[in-house]
């Protein structure tokens, strides 16, 4: 993975919270991730096979889904399952958005939701994960990009 | 006044599924069902005959250019919608090729459904 990589998850991450809800969020400079788990309290989390092999995933936390919730839903009320089930596709349109860049080698699987903090996400061995902090309103997510 | 359109949603997000048709209930369409893997698309297909689908491609069981495919050999007059994460020339050729009369990617705004679904029926 290099910087360019991490270009087309960023644009992609910035594209999705602008085209839904009019604002962009700030996403903070990528780190390395170490031992430490980084998930909130709902990841979505993308397979990716292909030409380039790893996964993607996005964690963020409860207050974040139901706001953009609401605004996906018009004021609806969000419910527990509807928060997993827009986990799942926030991290499913932001990796296909990326075969923009990649093209349609770049496979991507349906979401896996998992739900709570207490774990972390595991990833393919021996392959760096880089972290993408994103903020959108006051609302703290992280993008994980672990491709080989 | 129009008579109304059957109108059968298929993506495995029932969040979408739910904007989708919130987003279309000034048009003249009556969802007629929803599904949210393709092979529960193509029996409700069979089962509903709608004279249009909005279709995701990125689904469990059977993925939506498949669906497509076989929802042609069904209907050919079916107006078709595919509304799919995947941004490249290439699937957007591929489900043109095979008859999808749109094709839209996510994410979408209300606006941008409705003036896409509008362009698709002639309801401009």
């Amino acid at each position: 993975m290099n910087e360019t990589d991490l270009h087309f998850f960023i644009d992609s991450t910035i594209n999705y919270f602008e085209e839904i809800t009019g604002e962009q969020p700030v996403t903070g400079i990528p780190y390395l991730k170490g031992k430490e788990p980084v998930v909130l309290d709902y990841s979505g989390i993308i397979g990716i096979s292909g030409k380039r092999k790893g996964c993607v995933y996005i964690t963020t936390t409860q207050e974040m889904l139901k706001n953009l919730a609401q605004i996906i839903l018009d004021n609806d009320e969000a419910t527990v399952e509807t928060i997993k089930d827009l986990t799942g596709e926030i991290a499913n349109t932001i990796s296909g958005n990326v075969r923009e860049a990649y093209g349609s080698s770049f496979m991507i699987s349906v979401p896996v939701v998992v739900e709570g903090k207490a774990k972390d996400i595991r990833l393919p061995e021996q392959v760096q994960a880089f972290v993408i902090p994103i903020t959108w309103k006051d609302f703290q997510s992280f993008l994980v990009v672990c491709l080989e | 006044m129009h008579e109304k359109l059957r109108l059968l949603i298929v993506d495995d997000s029932f969040t979408i599924c739910q904007a989708i048709e919130k987003n279309l209930s000034d048009f003249p369409l009556e969802v007629v069902g929803t599904a949210g893997d393709g092979k529960s698309a193509l029996e409700l297909f069979r089962n509903t005959n709608p004279d249009v689908v909005t279709l995701d491609i990125t689904m469990p069981e059977m993925d939506g250019i498949l669906v497509l495919e076989e929802m042609m050999k069904i209907n050919q007059d079916v107006k078709i919608m595919v509304i799919t994460a995947l941004k490249d020339k290439a699937t957007g050729l591929r489900a043109i090729q095979l008859g999808a009369k749109s094709y839209m990617v996510k994410p979408f705004t209300a606006e941008k459904l409705k003036a896409a679904v509008a362009r698709m029926l002639g309801l401009n």
